[in-house]
């Protein structure tokens, strides 16, 4: 019998351990007492993101003459150490936020506009500073964004003749040419998350959809354009379970000849030896313009009740969106400045990043129309694009049904 | 006096987390409570949320299916383990130590490594089953297939623990009850209906309870192969509170969906303690 008991404790206490060890967490070092130490929170964890930003944070911190305490966390964790910072009133300094949560943040009062401080404000992409304003106030300032792009591999085009699509129709059937055995002719990320979301946004914007009007005709068409991908076999089944993570391996790996991806895939691709290209994403008709997201991060001010250190916040935060800064974070990240009248000058030194550059200028941020909104309308998208991708309605029923979920 | 560090510490991890999460169930409280502090009262709104979101009902019944399914093939094969190890043979302790790798890996290590298996164009499962000349199935992608997936993963995590503690509970049944019955006739299944099921039932209930209550609030193993997808078909009432809480940053409507997670495991706790009782008595 005493086995049995023992056994039993040590049982129950496996199963309490978790708990314990979870009520442990959080905390959190509180914004530092010294004048002249800034504290920044961000969320570049990994390398070579990790160094590449901490050599521009020092160049600013030398600049604003202060000194800095940095902390980087997971992309997942930071929105909840942000908030469980803000209940602890342990703000940093200075903080990094996704673009497309700012709004969300700004709206809970937990950041400053950076009109407080006179930040100048003017000569940025119009669809980043849409990103940071909130109420009519920017809040932050990103130094270089991202967006997407259509990768392909230039050896199997050359192989096959082809010239890289335009426009859907050209998409369609250069795939289809593209697929043979275990390679498919494209691969995107259809994944039940917002960044399934994400990869979707070129081609419904670039069809005149919208998020205001989720079930509109353009939508529709725009994802039946996924479905035919998919039900072609021109890109596997497996599109709704990979991340753009995901994507980027199927593509180095030969198993695909195009994808829909971001320009911080470009250091990875590099490292291969795949010898790739990159347009625009192409167009439903010709003529239309081709609208991306916009991805990248900006940096703000949060309230933290100390006005002299958050004035010397905000001007940290203006030096890392300054000429300088902007152009080396661009080349050495694979990003593009958001200043625009510095992008012929960047395209000039990394001619890698040309349909990156050019599509930046028309892409627009996921927040501008919704704001806080925003992530509902994401979700519903995601889940239009699972129910289509697996049959379960067709393109037209399929927003309708995910906006019931 | 002695009880008092033990009743702070269940206080504090238990009565607090429980007590907060009940709480906060009838509160609006979203990203704005964190700044503000302000959590709005909002009676049984949240809940209303829950019931009548699209996704409730089917989240219930699958969360059921996953809970039956994992818990039914874990016991079956852990208990069929644990017998087979009965026996005495080599190598049975470095096997039995073997069996334990499934419980060892990070879940979310386990379920990154069965997504690569469960592949459906390179995963080396359908490759096995083409080149025996079945076909590919759709594990992860296809809606009808992807909850027996995630269940059939479940299982093979939660084999080690029902082998351990029902092998455990083996080792107290003794070798004196086989004899007697060997004597009268009874062997093989015989003895295993008779003489194994009955004496080992108190751990058979453990094996249960804890089961059913752990596995109701599985998330990781979703999340890693499907992330809920394809089309909601892996929804379970812990991934929509999941969800709820940290991808929407809807709090209250998290804290309403883990409440009745909470309370329907509140209803095997029960039963578990009624059972116990009744083996006092006895």
């Amino acid at each position: 019998m005493r086995t049995r008991k023992t056994l039993i404790t040590l049982v129950a206490g496996a199963a309490v351990l978790p708990l314990a060890l979870a009520g442990c967490g959080g905390g959190g070092s509180a914004s530092s007492g010294d004048p002249d130490t800034l504290t920044i929170l961000d969320y570049y964890n990994n390398e070579p993101d990790k160094t590449l930003v901490q050599d521009l944070l020092d160049q600013c911190a030398a600049d604003v003459d202060v000194t800095i305490e940095r902390e980087s966390v997971p992309g997942k964790d930071l929105i909840q150490k942000v908030l469980q910072r803000s209940s602890s009133k342990t703000l940093p300094d200075v903080l990094m936020l996704d673009n497309p949560d700012v709004q969300e943040i700004a709206a809970t009062g937990g950041l400053a506009p950076l009109s407080d401080f006179d930040v100048d404000t003017s000569g940025f992409a119009q669809g980043i500073l849409d990103a940071a304003t909130y109420d009519g106030e920017v809040y932050g300032l990103a130094p270089v964004v991202n967006t997407l792009g259509l990768f392909y591999n230039v050896d199997l085009f050359e192989q096959a003749g082809l010239e890289p699509p335009t426009t859907w129709d050209e998409l369609k059937s250069t795939a289809k040419t593209l697929t043979s055995g275990d390679q498919y002719g494209i691969a995107f990320s259809a994944i039940a998350t917002y960044e399934g979301s994400w990869q979707f946004l070129p081609f419904m914007w670039t069809n005149g959809g919208d998020e205001t009007d989720l079930q509109s005709p353009e939508n529709a068409e725009a994802l039946q354009l996924w479905v035919d991908l998919v039900g072609s076999g021109s890109a596997s089944e497996s599109v709704i379970n990979w991340s753009q993570g995901d994507v980027k391996d199927q593509f180095v790996a030969g198993k695909a000849a195009m994808m829909v991806n971001g320009p911080w895939n470009i250091p990875a691709l590099n490292e291969t030896d795949v010898n790739w290209a990159s347009v625009q994403v192409p167009v439903n008709k010709p003529g239309q313009t081709p609208v991306a997201p916009l991805g990248g991060e900006v940096w703000t001010v949060p309230q933290t009740g100390d006005k002299a250190k958050q004035a010397k916040a905000a001007e940290f935060v203006e030096c890392m969106a300054g000429d300088d800064i902007e152009l080396s974070a661009a080349e050495s990240r694979f990003t593009v400045p958001t200043r625009t009248d510095l992008i012929p000058e960047y395209v000039e030194k990394v001619p890698s990043m040309e349909a990156f550059a050019e599509q930046v200028v028309n892409a627009r941020s996921r927040t501008g129309q919704l704001g806080e909104e925003w992530p509902e309308q994401a979700t519903v998208i995601y889940n239009a694009i699972q129910l289509a991708l697996t049959g379960k309605a067709t393109p037209d029923e399929a927003f309708e049904q995910a906006a019931q979920g | 006096m002695f009880l008092a560090p033990a009743a702070l510490y269940i206080l504090l991890f238990f009565g607090y987390p429980v007590v907060k999460n009940l709480v906060m169930s009838f509160q609006e409280y979203t990203t704005k409570t964190f700044f503000t502090g302000e959590a709005p009262w909002v009676g049984l709104a949240n809940y209303l949320t829950v019931v009548n979101s699209g996704l409730f009902w089917p989240a219930m019944l699958n969360t059921a299916l996953f809970t039956v399914g994992s818990i039914a093939g874990q016991f079956v094969i852990g208990l069929a383990l644990a017998v087979f190890f009965r026996r005495k043979f080599p190598l049975s302790g470095f096997l039995r130590a073997m069996l334990l790798l499934p419980w060892l890996l990070p879940l979310i290590v386990a379920s990154a490594t069965w997504r690569s298996i469960l592949d459906q164009d390179s995963g080396i499962l359908n490759e096995f089953l083409t080149s025996v000349g079945l076909s590919a199935v759709p594990w992860l992608n296809s809606p009808d297939v992807a909850l027996i997936a995630v269940i059939l993963v479940n299982i093979w995590i939660g084999i080690p623990f029902n082998v351990t503690i029902l092998y455990g509970g083996l080792q107290d049944i003794p070798e004196e009850l086989y004899e007697a019955a060997s004597l009268d006739g009874a062997t093989g299944w015989k003895s295993f209906w008779h003489i194994t099921l009955p004496n080992l039932r108190p751990v058979i209930n453990v094996v249960l309870v804890l089961g059913v209550v752990y596995t109701l609030k599985v998330i990781d193993i979703i999340l890693g192969l499907t992330n809920g997808g394809p089309a909601n078909a892996t929804q379970t009432i812990a991934i929509r509170s999941y969800q709820s809480s940290f991808v929407d940053f809807e709090f209250g409507v998290g804290a309403a969906f883990s409440n009745i997670l909470i309370l329907i495991s509140l209803v095997f706790a029960i039963f578990y303690l009624r059972g116990n009782r009744k083996q006092v008595d006895e």
